[in-house]
């Protein structure tokens, strides 16, 4: 049980930054996940504060103790690796108990450890099978029973579901939140997918080019993302990004994204944006943003036609592909209004979840 | 057309081409079994002559009119009795076998440390260290026993079979470590991590993990070695000649071979108790030392 800080963290490897100057504060207990594409440094993050790198400038706390000089051993550290890095001449029990043992753990303590962890995990009946005759997911258990028995301050997860189906992923993504509720302990973990990340974590990493890009809860994220990367990152479909240009209407405003389209900015938001009017900005709206016509006479003005480019059901929902000036355009209908591609679709754009980004800066304004 | 009549004209086709599959499977059996027929034949003759002069007696052996390669006198295990009882055979055998478990010893401490310390941890002028070691096996013992009998005389090791655990070391050590570097770096990275966060320092990584991983490379090397020192020839030519201090190779054809007079019976029956132990060795052995050899030519 443990707080972990990393102040002004930098890792460089050769000339090239893969990591470059953040800072994070997890407090006890809490469940992070560092998110991004590949090479965005956010294994390279957890490998440092696992002690698996040196850090090349900056500090990492664990427990409020530095830690930037002691070894992945001396650091309380549990960590559960991609390719489950069991080790393959022993049984299951013997790979729990392996870093038990090493630490002179008494043979009855090691037992009731490991006894614990496996029917937490639901594999008793496994701790005499060797990794090979283990399946995936099986072997994903024995990785994080290995982690549990430690008892450690902090879990690391690196990227623990890639190797898994899809299927199975998502039982064990339920499985490690389940874990997690019950062996309370500060968790770091890592992963590309944004799905992973939002359903697991208390808070969220977004990390791109060995920045973070922003921190929050996973509504946070969703609604209130701060910059163009992290809008575009967390949903998916991917946001909508289109050229437009801020209008003045009267008293209101409007944003104009072609000839024929022109959306009017909810009377709520006009304030913020005043300053803005005549510019070129960037107009974000989620794909689930962009539906059918409301049966709502207030928000008629939304309404816009779109001949439609592809049409994909999905089931429960249809996705619509069209352009606008160019650009295409995804947007999430119900299946009985949806038309066919080639043809006229009206749709409606929900304006209250607009949001509007600087090209230059990428920031969410 | 009719789905039935498409079928029809379907039908003759495929089993054509599966008459045809099965034919060119069955010529690529009969080529396969002939030529390893011929292989077998060319490599069981040799053998196959050794056993049979080692069952004759002297007189037969001598008499040029009897045919050689049958046993036409009578089978006699006279060749190995006098072998075992007359010579100094079995002090030769004895001293292969202080000789080879030394070096076999020897190579492995050694070979193992060196390969997980060039392939695992890595540090300035590592891989460069790890091509020269394998370089310095290129060179051949024909070449290397000049410079190596002054190294052997300067520490007073010359007409002893200690040298021989001295210097067969320079031709084991260099591709036994190669060999195990291969393997050990086709050991996943995460092993050694998980290790590492598991508790383990370096010594307890390699006895814990590694080693036990890399059982099959280590058995290819140990065998590897032990082939190595128990056939060796120049270095024991070169640096022994007391009876009392040779080994195998060398013993049996100095000891056997006085001028021009062969004792083939003899030097048959010796070459054959002393192929015995490798034999059965590589017999037990054989899986692991495939297994491991092709793991560090394809990873290494």
């Amino acid at each position: 049980m443990a707080e972990v800080s990393l102040r002004n963290v930098v890792k460089r490897f050769d000339d090239v930054d893969v990591v470059r100057n953040i800072s994070l504060d997890i407090p006890d207990n809490e469940f992070v996940v560092l998110v991004g594409p590949s090479g965005c440094g956010k294994s390279t993050t957890l490998r440092m504060i696992a002690g698996l790198e040196e850090i090349t400038a900056g500090d990492i706390y664990i427990g409020g103790e530095v830690v930037n000089d002691l070894p992945p051993k001396d650091r309380d550290i549990a960590m559960v690796f991609q390719n489950y890095a069991l080790y393959p001449h022993m049984s299951v029990f013997e790979n729990m108990s392996f870093g038990l043992k090493l630490r002179k753990f008494p043979k009855e303590e090691i037992r009731k450890r490991v006894d614990h962890a496996a029917r937490i995990l639901d594999i008793t009946e496994l701790l005499d099978r060797k990794p090979k005759a283990l399946s995936g997911g099986q072997r994903q258990r024995v990785a994080m029973g290995r982690a549990i028995v430690r008892n450690p301050k902090v879990f690391l997860f690196d990227e623990p579901l890639s190797n898994l189906d899809a299927k199975l992923r998502v039982q064990m993504r339920t499985e490690i939140k389940r874990v997690h509720q019950m062996v309370k302990t500060t968790t770091v973990y890592v992963t590309h997918d944004q799905v992973e990340a939002m359903t697991l974590a208390d808070r969220v990493v977004v990390m791109n080019g060995g920045v973070i890009e922003q921190i929050a809860t996973p509504q946070d994220l969703y609604h209130h993302p701060k910059t163009r990367f992290v809008a575009g990152f967390i949903g998916s479909p991917a946001m909508n990004f289109l050229r437009c240009r801020l209008e003045q209407n009267g008293s209101g405003l409007r944003v104009r994204l072609s000839d024929a389209i022109s959306l009017p900015v909810p009377a709520s938001q006009s304030a913020r944006f005043q300053a803005l009017a005549g510019k070129e900005l960037i107009f974000g709206l989620r794909p689930e943003h962009i539906t059918e016509p409301r049966r709502n006479d207030r928000d008629k003005q939304c309404e816009f036609a779109a001949t439609l480019d592809v049409v994909e059901p999905m089931g429960m929902e249809t996705m619509v592909y069209f352009t606008v000036d160019g650009q295409e355009v995804c947007g999430r209908v119900d299946p009985d209004s949806a038309t066919g591609p080639g043809e006229a679709m009206g749709l409606y754009a929900d304006m209250d979840r607009m949001h509007l980004i600087d090209p230059q800066s990428g920031a969410v304004l | 057309m009719s789905t039935a009549a498409a079928v029809a004209a379907r039908a003759p086709q495929s089993r054509g081409v599966r008459a045809s599959l099965s034919r060119n499977r069955r010529w690529a059996l009969i080529t396969s079994y002939v030529f390893l027929v011929i292989f077998a034949i060319f490599f069981l003759i040799p053998p196959y002559y050794m056993v049979v002069t080692a069952l004759k007696s002297d007189a037969e052996v001598a008499h040029m009119a009897t045919n050689p390669w049958i046993v036409a006198d009578g089978f006699t295990l006279d060749q190995f009795k006098i072998l075992l009882t007359q010579t100094d055979f079995l002090i030769f055998f004895k001293n292969t076998i202080i000789v080879t478990v030394s070096v076999v010893a020897i190579t492995m401490v050694v070979s193992v440390l060196a390969a997980f310390s060039l392939g695992r941890m890595k540090f300035w002028g590592s891989s460069i260290l790890a091509t020269g070691i394998f370089l310095t096996y290129l060179v051949p013992d024909t070449l290397l026993f000049i410079p190596l009998f002054q190294i052997v005389k300067a520490v007073g090791l010359l007409n002893s079979y200690w040298g021989m655990i001295l210097v067969y070391p320079t031709l084991t050590v260099p591709f036994c470590t190669w060999i195990m570097i291969g393997y050990f770096q086709s050991i996943p990275k995460e092993l050694d991590e998980a290790a590492l966060i598991d508790g383990a320092g370096h010594m307890q990584m390699l006895t814990k993990i590694f080693i036990p991983v890399a059982l099959p490379g280590i058995i290819a090397a140990m065998i590897f070695a032990f082939t190595v020192s128990w056939a060796a020839f120049v270095y024991p030519m070169a640096f022994l000649y007391s009876a009392d201090q040779q080994v195998l190779t060398v013993g049996t054809v100095t000891s056997l071979i006085r001028g021009d007079v062969y004792k083939w019976g003899m030097l048959m029956a010796g070459a054959l108790v002393a192929a015995a132990p490798p034999l059965v060795i590589y017999a037990f052995l054989m899986d692991y030392y495939i297994a491991g050899l092709t793991a560090g030519a394809t990873k290494g």
